[in-house]
């Protein structure tokens, strides 16, 4: 391991940056090289929340591999459970029923309104401002009761499951998302109002951090970092999964590549995710939501009470699981960060063989020290607020 | 193109490089020699063809049974054909594998990645530290032969004033389950089974 010296040459110094710093967005340790304040080298040290997630889940059956996706990137839950049950649908070739993809999508939407809140209020506050996170909190909270009210936790979901979701949407909890898309672009607005135009924020954010197309495909960027360059490119569009083809929405692109682009695009973002959820709550239809097929899907609870075939299913599934055939997948999904993927490979017994996680800020992370260099060393937190790093996916 | 085309194109320009190709639940997979790993992934990225230019992922898989015990896979994506493969290579403990660093800059922690945790060697890769473990960590932990527990824990020394670490104690043993049915056909010998020899073996 090496050891960051105190001091090198002359005028040249290092410096430690967290592991505890409130702009490194959980526990991110960088040693800094500077010259004088101008950063000549950054190399993070991650791996401070490291879990062995995958050794874990390698030990776990499918169903109970999957609470383990609502720790990685823990601001949008159900998007990673989504990746993971997308892999085993489709080793095990099974169909969502309509409604089950329209919730999944919904809640997807919700987990994408959750993480770009909190990265976007979070990003202002690494630069000064200190009301935005305020505003911005006060809806992640309405948005973790409907998660709540679908699940039964604000956070770790486990709501997606192979097959669809594990319950049905009560109507009232339906009508009151619908009733939050129509009040949340107001709160939008009011955050855009303090942010957009504020001088302090554009000195700070614009021309910071500037990614190039051809930088961002090198360094395997996805989601917003590869879209501020231009590139229109969005997993739900390129490759679509679940209902996403049949519901009109755009998806933003920046022009800079810097990280005043990659601010206004995750407004734009959040507004046409609710514009999405609208549509969703629109056009839901009624059915199942989850496949009926009882050899990968737990029967309904009442229905365990009263029918010995049920009753055999649950006991099954619940210990042994389902058998995956052998094989092996990769599935992705646009996560808000961007391309989370699972690469699931199957050996035919009820554990996952392996399942390698593709989390979109690993290389991110990576590129900071490419986009830092030559920048000042307090453009380092904005750098780092606007790639949109959580641990919890990162070191895993 | 479809992949199958699209597999036969890089096989052929590849001559000795790929080794197999295969198309399954709609993902193409070619199996190339690790040696060749990087004209392969070159071509990939260049081909106009092919321009898979994003690197998505590299990851190892173990496999303990094979000689040649470890997969490392790769992940790639076209952008402009709206397209992904899936490059695979075998190599053991010994052997490294060319880094893809001079192709994908990306691959850097991918690889420290697989280095980390499955102690494969990537020849030429600039910075192959540990990256997701401890510092001063040992072992590869997500080998098959790595127990689930580990072999070390962490506790605060009071006297020392410091976090030590101490050789595990599990109150209770890791459970693992046994869910293969003798019925669907386990390939083991139930208790009491094996006494029966040979004319036993039908039963």
């Amino acid at each position: 391991m090496d050891k960051p010296e105190a001091q090198s040459d002359e005028g040249k110094i290092t410096i430690n940056f967290g592991p505890q710093h409130p702009a490194a967005h959980g526990v991110l340790r960088l040693v800094l090289e500077l010259d004088g304040e101008i950063v000549t080298r950054v190399d993070p040290h991650v791996g401070l929340l490291h879990r062995g997630t995958e050794k874990l889940i390698e030990h776990k059956t499918y169903l109970q591999a999957i609470p383990y996706f609502d720790r990685l990137d823990y601001v949008a839950p159900m998007n990673q459970e989504h990746a993971f049950c997308l892999a085993i649908e489709k080793l095990l070739g099974l169909e969502v029923p309509k409604r089950g993809q329209y919730i999944r999508v919904l809640y997807s939407e919700i987990g994408r309104l959750l993480s770009h809140l909190l990265n976007v209020t979070t990003q202002a506050m690494d630069v000064g401002a200190l009301t935005p996170p305020l505003w911005g909190f006060e809806e992640r909270e309405k948005l973790m009761v409907f998660y709540e009210r679908a699940c039964g936790s604000r956070l770790h979901a486990a709501y997606f499951r192979p097959g669809g979701v594990h319950q049905d949407l009560p109507p009232e909890l339906i009508t009151d998302i619908a009733e939050f898309c129509e009040t949340f672009p107001k709160v939008l607005d009011d955050i855009e109002g303090l942010l957009t135009d504020n001088r302090i924020f554009k000195q700070r954010n614009a021309e910071i951090g500037i990614v190039t197309r051809a930088e961002a495909e090198a360094w395997g960027m996805s989601g917003v970092m590869l879209r501020s360059t231009g590139v229109a490119w969005d997993l739900r569009r390129a490759q679509p999964y679940e209902c996403y083809s049949e519901l009109d929405f755009k998806i933003p692109i920046g022009k800079n590549g810097d990280c005043y682009d990659r601010y206004v695009m995750r407004m734009e973002e959040m507004r046409q995710s609710v514009k999405i959820m609208q549509q969703c709550i629109a056009k839901m239809p009624p059915g199942p939501v989850v496949a009926t097929d009882h050899k990968i899907v737990p029967p309904r609870r009442g229905e365990m009470k009263t029918s010995m075939e049920a009753l055999i299913h649950h006991f099954k599934l619940y210990t042994e699981g389902f058998h995956v055939p052998p094989g092996e997948a990769y599935a992705a999904v646009e996560a808000p960060k961007g391309e989370f993927g699972v690469y699931l490979v199957a050996d035919g017994s009820n554990k996952p063989y392996r399942c390698k996680i593709r989390a979109p800020g690993y290389p991110h992370l990576q590129a900071l020290d490419h986009l830092c260099k030559g920048h000042m060393l307090a453009d380092v937190s904005a750098v780092i607020g606007s790639i949109d790093i959580v641990f919890g996916e990162i070191d895993r | 193109m479809d992949l199958t085309e699209l597999a036969s194109t890089v096989a052929a320009a590849l001559p000795g490089a790929v080794k197999s190709s295969k198309v399954a639940l709609g993902e193409l997979t070619l199996d190339v020699e690790a040696a060749e790993i990087t004209r392969v992934l070159t071509f990939l990225r260049d081909d106009p063809s092919c321009e898979f230019k994003v690197l998505i992922d590299v990851c190892g898989v173990d496999w303990p049974a094979r000689a040649k015990r470890f997969d490392v896979v790769y992940h790639l994506l076209s952008l402009t054909k709206n397209r992904r493969i899936r490059v695979k290579l075998e190599t053991d403990e010994e052997t490294p594998v060319r880094t893809a660093i001079p192709v994908f800059p990306a691959a850097g922690w991918f690889e420290r990645e697989a280095y980390d945790l499955y102690g494969i060697m990537f020849a030429d890769h600039p910075d192959l530290r540990r990256i997701l473990t401890d510092y001063g960590f040992s072992g590869h932990p997500l080998r098959k032969d790595f127990p689930l527990t580990g072999f070390v824990e962490l506790r605060y020394d009071d006297d020392l004033k410091r976090v030590v670490y101490q050789p595990v104690q599990l109150v209770q043993e890791f459970r693992n389950f046994d869910f293969m049915s003798p019925w669907e056909g386990a390939p083991y010998i139930l208790p009491g089974d094996e006494k029966a020899g040979e004319t036993g073996k039908k039963a």
